[in-house]
């Protein structure tokens, strides 16, 4: 079977989740060899590539790869494209994974499709438009498909690969170069999951009142082991940090679970959350367009309702 | 530094508020089943492109690819401040790509010349975030993305690129292809004065051919990916809705046991 390039988003040495659920989509579609950009590469790494299925793993370990914007990852995966005739590239749907494959599409003629649900024979892509409103399916025509594919769209499934390494070189163009990286900034990120990665957020909205309320949106979060998010009025209103939140102008995540407390549902908000495997909602207002889409929901006082929940959770645990 | 040339891209796309749709005969936007309204990220764009020129000097120039009602959108952003604007127009780029599009634009930006092309980070309708990417990709110049700040100074330009962990801090100089998410500054309203001085305000209109673009590089029958299929989504199938009688918690504990969340 033809070889299905996977470009694998890690940090600090550690392969994110996204990367086991592309390497599992992979391997039914084809043999899924591993691309691992920049530093850090080792055993911890090359254990959990071979436990999903990477039957290859091309190494370009050079710190250069990542200090420079996108351009370098896309020059990497071209080259690969262009030595290995892939019958596939998979990149995780992030922003910056986006901007990586829609530069390599032009490098390598090739067509691009973005946010990916599922995937199947043929590289036929579903894709989930309009808020969720719409379900399409599309496929690239021309060029090797080069497939941008939403986190927590498959579930990551173990099947041992060889992952025989590689090492590739690259001479990074000028262009390649333009933006350069000069410092990273890390906020506090504290112990959660990632919000794009996480199995389960639990997001808070106007109805949680204040930043301090936040707390409690926390609490049951961590009982769960949950990223927290927020509608744009929290954010807005300066009650939690712009970047959890979710929707349209936001991030879009497709947990598991999603719990709204204190959220109206505006579709907008639909739009970053509306492919969630289960919706709970807990909101005062019997008629919030929430309810729609809950596959459980509770009116009532988030006030009452979230704490109660918090701690029978603890006591089921 | 001499005063900068800006060029802002800003979309026209169906109004989210209302029930968007793609046409059934080709899978393609349908553009007159809702409103079109200004991608609402491209305000942020075009505030950033205006705040630039105020400090820096120089001239804001609108570029829109889409039908003839996109220059309603064209307007908006004139009215805002921006001087003159772009319209790429032609029925021969119905259905492009996003491969297609940034071809377009890529071509018309190198046409009309530019030092900074600024865009949204992200459209609402079609949402695919590569847009800035390729046309640095395609233009040969620095991708200055995601960002929540910007600063000009001479020929560098430095911007705070929004990442899962906070920011990076990236460089790059003149010319450059930047995109803006929100919270990068509060666009201002036009003002009555802006809207009347928006009607005198040229917009130049421009062709395929005008803009030099290849017949094959455009429109549907070029695209580099096809939609086989649409279908509305089928709804959610109706889930239970209890009201809290001082056990709202429980009950929802029970039914995250009963999905083994728990
Ligand atoms: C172009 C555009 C882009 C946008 N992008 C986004 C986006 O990315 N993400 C996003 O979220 N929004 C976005 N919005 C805004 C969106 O339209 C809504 O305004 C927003 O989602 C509302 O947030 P909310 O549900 O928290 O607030 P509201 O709509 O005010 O709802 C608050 C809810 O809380 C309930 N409530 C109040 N008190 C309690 C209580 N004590 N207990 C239980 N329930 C309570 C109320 O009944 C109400 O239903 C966008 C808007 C536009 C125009
Ligand atoms: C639901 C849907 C899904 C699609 N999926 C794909 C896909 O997977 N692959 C693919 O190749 N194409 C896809 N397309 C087609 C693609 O959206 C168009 O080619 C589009 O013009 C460019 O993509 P975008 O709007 O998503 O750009 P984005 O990259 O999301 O937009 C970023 C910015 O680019 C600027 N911009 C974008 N378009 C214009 C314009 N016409 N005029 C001026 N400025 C503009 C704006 O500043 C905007 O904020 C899809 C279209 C739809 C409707």
């Amino acid at each position: 079977m033809s070889e299905i390039l996977v470009l694998v988003e890690h940090v600090d040495g550690e392969v994110k989740k996204v990367t086991l659920e592309l390497l599992t989509l992979a391997r039914s579609l084809g043999t899924p060899a591993a691309v691992w950009a920049g530093p850090g590469y080792g055993e911890p790494a090359k254990a959990r590539l071979a436990e999903y299925g990477a039957e290859k793993v091309y190494l370009a370990d050079s710190a250069e790869i990542v200090d420079y914007v996108v351009g370098p990852k896309a020059e990497l995966l071209a080259t690969l494209v262009a030595e290995k005739s892939p019958a596939a590239v998979l990149i995780a749907a992030t922003p910056e994974g986006k901007e990586i494959a829609g530069r390599l599409a032009i490098k390598t003629d090739s067509g691009v499709i973005t946010d990916a649900v599922g995937l199947s024979e043929g590289f036929v892509a579903d894709q989930s438009i309009f808020g969720g409103g719409v379900n399409v399916k599309s496929r690239v025509t021309k060029g090797t498909p080069i497939i941008a594919v939403r986190p927590n769209s498959t579930a990551p499934e173990a099947a041992p690969g060889a992952a025989a390494e590689e090492q590739v070189t690259v001479t990074l163009s000028d262009a390649a170069k333009a933006a350069k990286v000069v410092e990273r900034v890390k906020q506090e990120k504290g112990a959660r999951p990632e919000l794009t990665e996480a199995a389960i957020v639990v997001s808070g909205g106007r109805g949680v009142g204040s930043a301090e309320n936040f707390a409690i949106i926390e609490k049951l979060a961590d009982s769960l082991g949950a990223a927290v998010g927020a509608s744009r009025a929290a954010t807005d209103a300066g009650w939690y940090p712009h970047q959890f939140q979710v929707g349209q102008t936001g991030k879009t995540v497709s947990p598991q679970l999603y719990i709204a407390a204190g959220i109206s549902g505006a579709i907008q908000h639909r739009a970053g959350m509306q492919t969630a495997k289960t919706i709970v909602a807990i909101n005062k207002d019997p008629e919030a367009p929430i309810f729609e889409l809950a596959d459980f929901g509770v009116v009532g006082d988030l006030f009452q309702v979230v704490p109660q929940l918090t701690e029978e959770i603890e006591k089921r645990k | 530094m001499d005063p900068m040339n800006i060029v802002v891209c800003v979309k026209q796309v169906p109004d989210t508020a209302t029930e968007r749709k793609l046409r059934s005969d080709d899978n393609t936007l349908d553009r007159d089943a809702a409103d079109g309204v200004v991608n609402e990220l491209d305000e942020y764009a075009v505030e950033e492109a205006l705040r630039l020129k105020e400090a820096h000097g120089g001239e804001v120039t609108v570029l829109t690819m889409g039908p003839d009602k996109a220059a309603d959108t064209i307007r908006k952003a004139l009215a805002m401040g921006a001087d003159k604007a772009v319209h790429l127009v032609d029925d021969a780029l119905h259905g492009s790509d996003a491969l297609s599009t940034s071809y377009a634009m890529a071509q018309t930006l190198k046409k009309i010349g530019f030092d900074l092309v600024i865009l949204g980070s992200e459209s609402t309708d079609a949402r695919t975030g590569v847009l800035a990417a390729m046309l640095a990709e395609r233009l040969g110049v620095a991708q200055l993305t995601l960002a929540n700040k910007v600063e000009v100074e001479g020929s560098a330009v430095t911007i705070q690129r929004v990442t899962d962990y906070g920011y990076d801090k990236v460089q790059g100089s003149l010319p450059a292809v930047i995109s803006v998410v929100e919270k990068i500054n509060e666009p201002r309203y036009p003002s009555f004065k802006g809207i009347m001085a928006a009607k005198k305000k040229p917009v130049q209109k421009l062709g395929a051919a005008e803009a030099e673009l290849a017949a094959d590089q455009i429109g549907l029958g070029a695209a580099w990916s096809e939609v086989t299929e649409a279908a509305a989504a089928p709804p959610r199938a109706a889930g239970t809705v209890v009201k809290d009688e001082g056990d709202g918690g429980v009950k929802t504990a029970d039914f995250l046991s009963s999905k083994k969340f728990i």
